[in-house]
């Protein structure tokens, strides 16, 4: 992996394949309440990533047997559709996709008031339309936005990014390119108001120090994606009060 | 099964013993149970190991096979992991698929053999883009008494330190057995500790009752250099602060070199 390929992630500028610096992200767009039937939604693309997500509920749990007498539990699925990269992906589960859904579902747990809807689920439905890395943090980032637009009660919002290491140089939100021939990759989920770290992974290889690094950077990221999150909020309550 | 009463007064009682730094069963929070490893348990297996972390009760099998290389890596061997959580380990446990704790498991046992790149893969070629060995790992959890994590990893490397391939010469493109064995080119040894977070203390190496009650857990994978090679979060609806982080990775990198010893002169 850390072959002379991966000394072309960054030139000597230190400016990346796309053009950008080490520490910046992609364009970030987010928009809110976007599919009629859900009960919360959310649309984000974040450089070619294009991710839809879905909320449903609280509502009764099914199968009955999931259900937790003291609160209520979260069903997520990650699912990345078949178009979604650049050969076809099977739309059966993989085991990648039932991983991400657990630790996607364990990384938005902490935010959600589980406890004031017991016997209940909450259903949410992440759909990876175009993929090109990072989309396990986009996803957090997109399915946090919709539960909020769902009008779930939450402790905060979970924003998700990832730093890594890409041609020997400590870089945040890592393109496909630099997350597969790069040597790391950090994907951090975050709660800022709470410091409260809810997702944390590592591939690579990367000393103690260079991991301080790379997590300070995806926790930065995250306070900046956080910003664009809550304008998106506020933006679609805007625009209801500019059509009356 | 636990309900949820019981599970508050266990998570209280444990909590309560915490904050006076001790646990359930006695020990220090960030000292493990006795660790036996026991290798070459499976003639018929290329490599094996079983691994007691106090109850927990761990089988990990090698098995060695020809097959193709993946298009994008055609002069490496392909490393597969797979984890069963066998019924008769624990009440919890149905027969079926593997469910998404297996999955996790295999996941993050793979993760760590794969990132610390402890098996030169580039060895495993016999005709690039044609053939290649197939390493199969496969965790076979016997008795579940928690931590299964670092059990199956430990377990999961003894095992690869223990297996042998056939010596072979390639003619007209096929593989011919010659008589004697190799061990297979294990060049790291990555070694897997799990935190679990209960109240604001970090303990490692949890029991059942603990994993219970656990608000969250880390899992850091070092390999033999000290530098982190996986990571995963997991287990419930908590989480960690930074600082908590750091505090975990400095742990690690003393705990690691620890286990390592037991495991690599076993």
């Amino acid at each position: 992996m850390t072959s002379k390929k991966s000394e072309k992630l960054i030139d000597k500028k230190g400016i990346r394949l796309d053009g950008r610096k080490v520490d910046e992200m992609r364009p970030v767009k987010m928009q809110v309440g976007v599919l009629p039937n859900a009960d919360g939604s959310a649309y984000l693309e974040q450089g070619r990533n294009k991710i839809l997500v879905g909320v449903y509920g609280p509502k009764e749990a099914h199968p009955r047997h999931i259900a937790q007498q003291d609160r209520a539990v979260i069903q997520c699925r990650y699912h990345m559709a078949p178009f979604s990269v650049d050969e076809r992906k099977s739309p059966a589960p993989s085991r990648r996709d039932v991983e991400l859904s657990k630790v996607i579902r364990e990384a938005l747990e902490p935010a959600v008031f589980l406890e004031y809807y017991p016997r209940t689920s909450i259903q949410v439905y992440i759909e990876i339309l175009q993929a090109d890395g990072g989309t396990r943090c986009a996803g957090i980032t997109t399915a946090a936005l919709a539960l909020a637009d769902a009008g779930i009660p939450m402790r905060d919002l979970v924003v998700a990014c990832a730093a890594g290491k890409a041609g020997g140089k400590i870089a945040l939100d890592l393109m496909d390119t630099e997350d597969k021939v790069g040597e790391a990759d950090v994907p951090v989920a975050f709660m800022p108001n709470l410091n409260a770290i809810t997702l944390l992974q590592m591939d690579g290889n990367l000393s103690v120090d260079e991991f301080t690094t790379a997590l300070d950077m995806a926790l930065e990221g995250c306070k900046k994606l956080y910003a664009i999150q809550k304008e998106a909020l506020k933006s679609k309550y805007e625009s209801i009060e500019e059509a009356k | 099964m636990n309900t949820p009463i019981v599970i508050n007064v266990k998570k209280k009682r444990i909590t309560e013993l915490l904050a006076n730094g001790k646990r359930v069963d006695g020990r220090a929070p960030t000292e493990y149970r006795k660790l036996d490893v026991e290798s070459g348990v499976i003639e018929r297996a290329e490599g094996s190991a079983r691994v007691h972390l106090g109850k927990t009760d761990v089988i990990v099998g090698v098995k060695v096979d020809t097959g193709k290389p993946f298009p994008d890596m055609p002069d490496k061997g392909v490393l597969t992991v797979n984890a069963e959580l066998v019924p008769l380990a624990s009440p919890a446990f149905e027969p079926g698929p593997p469910g998404e704790q297996a999955v996790e498991l295999a996941r993050v046992v793979d993760r760590g053999i794969r990132e610390s790149k402890a098996i030169d893969l580039e060895k495993l070629c016999v005709e690039s883009g044609k053939q290649v060995f197939v390493v199969f790992i496969d965790v076979y959890v016997l008795n579940h008494d928690g931590n299964l994590i670092d059990a199956s990893a430990i377990a999961a490397l003894a095992a690869l330190i223990n297996t042998k391939m056939f010596k072979y010469t390639v003619e007209d493109g096929e593989i011919v057995k010659k008589p004697g064995y190799t061990p297979l080119p294990v060049v790291n040894h990555p070694v897997a500790v799990t935190f679990a977070k209960i109240g604001n203390k970090l303990i490692l190496d949890t029991g059942l009752d603990e994993e219970e009650v656990m608000d969250a857990r880390l899992t850091m994978t070092m390999d033999k250099d000290g530098h982190i090679c996986a990571m995963q979060k997991g287990g419930g609806s908590g989480y960690f602060t930074r600082e908590e982080i750091l505090e975990a990775a400095k742990i690690a990198s003393e705990k690691t070199p620890e286990l390592r010893k037991i495991v690599v002169k076993s």
